[in-house]
């Protein structure tokens, strides 16, 4: 545990704790010294502040909703549950923030060229759509299983006008995405910008990309106050490398009564070791720039990741969430695949709202989070309208993305469409009581 | 930090000025630790250092190696693949040692030594008779303890400078590094290219003009014409995928037979440096 005393917003980085830093080849520094002055400049100048706010006003949809869900959390009553609406900003998830973002950098540093890792597709899609916008050149960097998860997001990024390099080294999934995104960087970094998508990576990144997402919780914090009066018991979000959890957390950082959970890709279980909980797992190192908890073996070597979720899918996790897990100011818990997808059915059944795979991690640690509650009895079906305990979940992503994989999950293909082993899998594989 | 430097042995450095004081441009040559077995991997570098490598840099195998490009991440997959475990990195740098008189470097991404932990990986290494590790993700500022263990244990440390690094950067790097400092030729990752850069000529001045007694010239690197034309402006020549290229295709005799065709181009004519 490590103590800390005083605010927890804004920390500047390179380094949260002991985590974080620059762990870069050298040809590299060059250019993150580039991008971090030229975001130093950038915050500290009101055109750029106007810029931003004009884009998420007018091209974003910001500030997104924040929705009460009672339906949704009928099972526990005496819990309230609202969703930060982050699946209704253009592009379908909170991505866009941090995209338009480092766009407008690339802009100012006379870059022309993108290119951008993805797992899910939502940043590939983000940055490709970016991209259309400021009329810049854009690749994009996909692990080859994932570009047959999440073939329609490839044919979007395609018809936005990028590029798309299916990445067929090493798991063949996001941690290799980003492998090849820094070995083109290396390579272009006069004409290129990469976009990074997450919280992870070597300094400025971890710090300049909570920046631009941090309007999910400074717009969260605002909302429940408005709706509900006053501030939340905890706040949930999902937990790949991190990006729309920090983002959310920031805004509740310095409210010591707010509990903020980080619901990491628990995949098959913990004890299976096919998961992505790489804080979970509790091992420490360097990987992608970064000082951070990491799935590796005793040799060091990264392990690969599992999870249903594409966008969870990765070995890592950003270093000021490694940091607040160390000082104990946020949570992070396992969520399994099977509760995963059982959130996931519960929202779209009860509220008419799909949401993406990643975000049902978080909607599945809130429902974990009011039972315990009801468990200890804080609360329950006597408990007075006042006293009632508020929970806000980041609806990071909407879920159209993931209908093929939600439908073969539950086994709502029909058999003509599917190869007869594949399907019988699917169906094998699926855990009792998943289907309706 | 240079009273340091100047108390401990260094053995690539000498290596290096014995090459110079023979009239050579010192030849690093780089082979990936297990590939494509651990017995073949040790013949293979001990061919390299019988037919004139001064230098031997045998790379760890890495999940994750950003800087490598497909010729080089392919071998180290296979070795993955294969189930290698770190601790024959010692067994093999043991075994050359023993066999030739190069000196023996190891090459490897940071999160190796970081999970073994950095005292221990020193020791073990200076107990195997490695002179030193060259570390491609690692800068100096994140090198702290690195700085400590290498000086307890009389290792070489090689840092990298790039074309992109500031002239500041350069200094830090010469300054950090002891043995030679690794001039990164061209902005890209490891891998044969048809000519050195024009960048390489730059690197190299900028290093030496900070400082630096030794600078060697790595990636691209693949002819005896290059290394005798990199042997008019630097202290040494690093060649990597070539020889890998060789192994993968001709076994140990091949990288032996590419080593020695090599070692002509580092023979320097009276007119040069």
């Amino acid at each position: 545990m490590i103590e800390h005393t005083g605010s927890f917003q804004h920390q500047p980085g390179p380094y949260f704790g002991p985590y974080g830093g620059r762990w870069m080849p050298e040809s590299l520094i060059a250019a993150l010294e580039e991008v971090d002055r030229t975001f130093a400049e950038a915050r500290e100048d009101p055109e750029f502040a106007a810029q931003l706010q004009d884009l998420f006003t007018n091209y974003v949809n910001r500030p997104s909703l924040l929705t009460e869900v009672p339906r949704f959390a009928a099972a526990t009553p005496g819990v309230r549950i609202f969703l930060k609406r982050e699946d209704l900003n253009h592009t379908g998830s909170h991505k866009i923030n941090n995209v338009i973002g480092q766009a407008l950098l690339a802009q100012r540093m006379g870059k022309t060229r993108l290119i951008a890792e993805t797992g899910a597709g939502q940043h590939g899609v983000a940055t490709a759509t970016a991209a259309a916008l400021f009329g810049m050149e854009c690749t994009v960097y996909m692990g080859e299983v994932d570009t047959q998860r999440q073939a329609l997001n490839v044919a979007r990024m395609q018809m936005l006008g990028a590029e798309v390099v299916a990445v067929k080294t090493g798991a063949r999934t996001l941690k290799d995405a980003i492998n090849d995104a820094l070995r083109d960087w290396v390579a272009s970094v006069d004409t290129t910008h990469y976009l990074l998508g997450t919280v992870t990576g070597p300094a400025p990144f971890p710090a300049m990309v909570r920046y631009f997402h941090s309007v999910i919780g400074d717009e969260a914090r605002e909302q429940v106050l408005a709706q509900a009066g006053r501030l939340p018991d905890a706040v949930c979000a999902c937990v790949g490398g991190g990006s729309n959890a920090i983002g959310i957390f920031h805004g509740f950082l310095d409210d010591p009564g707010v509990e903020l959970y980080g619901l990491e890709a628990g995949g098959e279980g913990m004890e299976s070791g096919r998961h992505a909980a790489s804080i979970n797992l509790g091992r420490t190192g360097v990987l992608h720039g970064a000082r951070t908890y990491l799935m590796q073996d005793e040799d060091g070597q990264t392990v690969d990741s599992h999870s249903i979720s594409a966008g969870l899918d990765y070995p890592a996790v950003g270093p000021e969430h490694a940091w607040l897990h160390d000082t104990g100011r946020a949570t992070y818990e396992p969520v399994t695949d099977t509760e995963c997808m059982d959130a996931f059915q519960r929202l779209c059944r009860t509220e008419g709202i799909v949401p993406a795979i990643e975000s049902s991690h978080a909607l599945a640690g809130a429902l974990r989070l009011a039972r315990r509650w009801a468990d200890e009895g804080l609360v329950g079906p006597d408990t007075p309208e006042g006293e009632q305990r508020i929970i806000v979940v980041s609806l990071s992503g909407r879920g159209d993305k993931d209908v093929a994989t939600a439908a073969k999950y539950f086994g709502m293909l029909p058999d003509t469409e599917t190869p007869a082993g594949g399907d019988a899998e699917a169906v094998a594989a699926r855990p009792e009581g998943a289907q309706s | 930090m240079s009273e340091t430097v100047n108390t401990v042995r260094s053995r690539t450095s000498e290596a290096i000025e014995a090459a110079r004081a023979a009239g050579r441009t010192a030849l690093i040559g780089y082979l990936p630790a297990g590939y494509p077995t651990v017995e073949d991997s040790i013949e293979a570098a001990v061919a390299l250092g019988t037919n004139g490598a001064d230098v031997i840099e045998i790379g760890i195998p890495y999940s994750d190696p950003v800087m490598d490009g497909p010729v080089i991440q392919a071998a180290t997959s296979q070795v993955l693949a294969d189930g290698f475990r770190i601790d024959s990195v010692f067994d093999i740098v043991k075994a050359v040692s023993e066999r030739t008189d190069a000196v023996m470097l190891v090459m490897t991404y940071w999160n190796i030594v970081d999970r073994m932990g950095v005292d221990t990986f020193a020791r073990r290494l200076a107990e195997a008779g490695g002179a030193g590790i060259i570390t491609p993700d690692l800068v100096p500022e994140e090198a702290g303890e690195w700085f400590e263990a290498s000086d307890r244990y009389e290792l070489d440390r090689v840092f990298l400078t790039a074309p992109s690094s500031t002239d500041e950067r350069v200094k830090l790097i010469v300054e950090s590094s002891r043995g030679f400092v690794y001039g990164v030729s061209v902005m890209g990752v490891t891998g044969a290219r048809s000519q050195v850069s024009t960048a390489a000529e730059q690197v190299v001045a900028r290093a030496h003009a900070a400082g630096a007694p030794r600078v060697a010239v790595g990636l691209g690197i693949s002819k005896p014409e290059h290394i005798r034309e990199i042997g008019r402006y630097a202290d040494g020549a690093i060649v990597g995928t070539a020889l890998v290229s060789a192994l993968r295709d001709g076994g140990p005799a091949a990288v032996g037979a590419l080593t020695a065709e090599l070692a002509t181009g580092a023979v320097r004519d009276r007119a040069g440096a």
